[in-house]
């Protein structure tokens, strides 16, 4: 039962980071129906910001979680930054191009942004300070589940919490929903479309910035190539959960996160992969649209 | 009689799709407290000339020109939609375009969003200002939910209510961004009788009380010869005819365009 118990948390806490990037995809593909394949990249940057930042802080002789909290402020703005910029100079001029064009800007971004960081960094992979410190009242259960996953579920939760809340009951959030439903109508009520996309994408970046922080320090280790397949593995579980839905892809981290370690667990970590993307195939088949994806209606 | 004060002034408006000229030079006024008509058969290019004003397109030729009462004048063409918003000028659509997946209230009081100052920041903050800015937003949108009759419905979800009632809703919210300029694309398509004869009374109260002019689109004779003068004749993308609705009526060219020509056989 421990071992199930162990894998089960262990899955969440996985699936639980899968839906922090997976937002990031699925709240910019609701609202231009884009998929930013650069959204992995941004993850793998605000992972190395928060790494130099945290090797500052210890020079100046910071420790434990306030060197966590300062690296993730640092990824959060800087990774937002970054995200902005993208939709400025990426996305926005090919507004009302094909569709293609504008997927073929994102896969040309996301390789332009690897590249960036391999020749400004390096091409190794370098060691991320573990700043999640080992808490003493975690001591008893420590063989099921650790404190790293203890921070990450909790940080994972409260973000999701404050963003529903910012989506369902500011302001900010009825213009996102508004602008998701009928952009053209949402510039006709006065909203600035222009400026909530900006918005998304800024929102997206701090979420997957806050997932590259903590995956980087529960791994141990970071390169330029982390964010292609954290990109992958979140975009799946949006797919999964239903592009374009919030709760989509909460529920889609999680269950490709549960699938991974049970079939690592249970079976061999070798095909968890194989799991994970059977999974996906076979929700695919099932249900096209995803877990909670409404099919979208062709107004014509 | 004094001249009236004309509040939108369009002139020599043309708009091309490649080759295919769907608004053809057309002028247009609309003045303080009319309720003006712009009728033609289908195809005409009455929602193209509509979307030309409100930012949708960017006309090929001509001019919007927009006269707020005390303000500067403001030339449109290409403004954006929610500029276009901001500057007093709402409108709905013929094909109903609500945000289904919110409430009613909800609807509305988005509309009203563009006329509130708070920042992204502070919004997300909600400090004290912020929460009663809100607050007064719910109340200004509940006022305009029981003008139009749907107060009771105000947190249903917008797609479940029946098709008169989105109908009303649209201009709800329309109402809600505040404009002196209030544009409805065929507000009485497929309503029945009853719905027809209120929204009648409908957009006469919003004429007369809350001052708003009114340009609208439709196809229901009954209705636009009721309440509505200057009316505006558009065929092939051309203005065939202005004037009073009995000058409409007697106008030949006019019936020849719905009627088609009479032929002595």
């Amino acid at each position: 039962m421990d071992y199930f118990l162990e894998l089960f948390l262990g899955g969440l806490t996985r699936g639980s980071i899968y839906a922090l990037i997976a937002l990031g995809y699925t709240m910019v593909y609701g609202i231009i129906q884009l998929i930013n394949f650069a959204h992995g990249e941004i993850y793998m940057i605000g992972a190395f910001v928060a790494l130099i930042v945290a090797g500052i802080c210890t020079i100046y002789g910071f420790a434990g979680i306030s060197v966590l909290v300062l690296a993730a402020i640092a990824a959060i703005i800087y990774a937002s930054a970054y995200g902005y910029t993208l939709e400025k100079i990426a996305y926005r001029p090919l507004r009302g191009a094909p569709r293609l064009s504008q997927l073929i800007s994102a896969i040309g971004m996301s390789i332009f942004l690897q590249n960036y960081v391999l020749l400004a960094q390096t091409p190794d992979f370098l060691p991320f300070p573990s700043l999640i410190p080992e808490f003493a009242f975690m001591e008893p259960v420590a063989h099921i589940v650790g404190s790293s996953e203890l921070v990450i579920l909790m940080t994972t939760v409260i973000t999701m919490i404050l963003l529903t809340l910012l989506i369902k009951k500011t302001k900010i959030g009825k213009a996102m929903r508004a602008t998701q439903q009928d952009m053209s109508m949402a510039r006709l009520v006065g909203i600035n479309v222009d400026r909530i996309i900006s918005l998304t994408f800024v929102i997206g970046s701090a979420l997957a910035a806050i997932g590259g922080v903590l995956v980087a320090s529960y791994i141990g280790q970071v390169n330029f190539y982390i964010g292609f397949l954290a990109g992958v593995k979140a975009f799946t579980a949006a797919v999964l959960g239903g592009i374009g839905s919030v709760p989509g892809a909460v529920l889609g981290g999680l269950v490709l996160g549960w699938t991974e370690s049970f079939a690592a667990g249970y079976v061999s970590s070798d095909y968890e992969d194989v799991f994970a993307f059977g999974l996906l195939v076979l929700i695919l088949i099932l249900r096209p649209a995803g877990l909670l994806g409404k099919a979208r209606k062709q107004k014509v | 009689m004094a001249e009236k004060h004309k509040l939108l002034e369009v002139k020599g408006l043309t708009m091309d799709f490649g080759g295919l000229r769907a608004v053809d030079s057309v002028s247009l006024d609309v003045c303080e407290g009319e309720i003006a008509a712009l009728i033609g058969p289908n195809g005409a290019g009455k929602t193209t000339f509509f979307n030309c004003v409100t930012g949708i397109y960017t006309p090929t030729k001509g001019d919007i020109l927009l006269h707020p009462k005390g303000l500067d004048t403001r030339r449109l063409n290409g403004l954006k939609p929610n500029r276009v918003t901001e500057m007093g000028l709402a409108r709905t659509f013929q094909n109903i375009r609500l945000f289904a997946d919110m409430t009613v209230l909800e609807n509305v009081m988005i509309g009203r969003h563009c006329r509130t100052k708070s920042g992204i920041f502070r919004s997300i903050l909600r400090s004290k200002g912020v929460r009663q800015e809100e607050q007064e937003i719910v109340e200004v949108s509940y006022q305009l939910l029981k003008k139009v009759g749907l107060a009771d419905f105000a947190n249903e979800f917008a797609k479940n209510l029946p098709y008169g009632a989105q109908r009303r809703l649209e201009i709800a919210r329309a109402m809600a961004t505040d404009p002196f300029l209030l544009l409805l694309d065929e507000p009485a398509a497929g309503m029945n009788p009853q719905e027809t004869a209120e929204l009648d009374q409908l957009i006469c109260k919003i004429s007369e009380q809350d001052r708003i002019a009114i340009l609208l689109i439709e196809h229901d004779m009954k209705l636009v010869m009721n309440i509505s003068n200057p009316i505006y004749v558009m065929e092939y993308g051309k203005k065939i005819a202005e004037g009073s609705p009995q000058q409409i009526k007697d106008n030949p060219k006019v019936i020849e365009a719905y009627l088609g020509e009479e032929t002595d056989a």
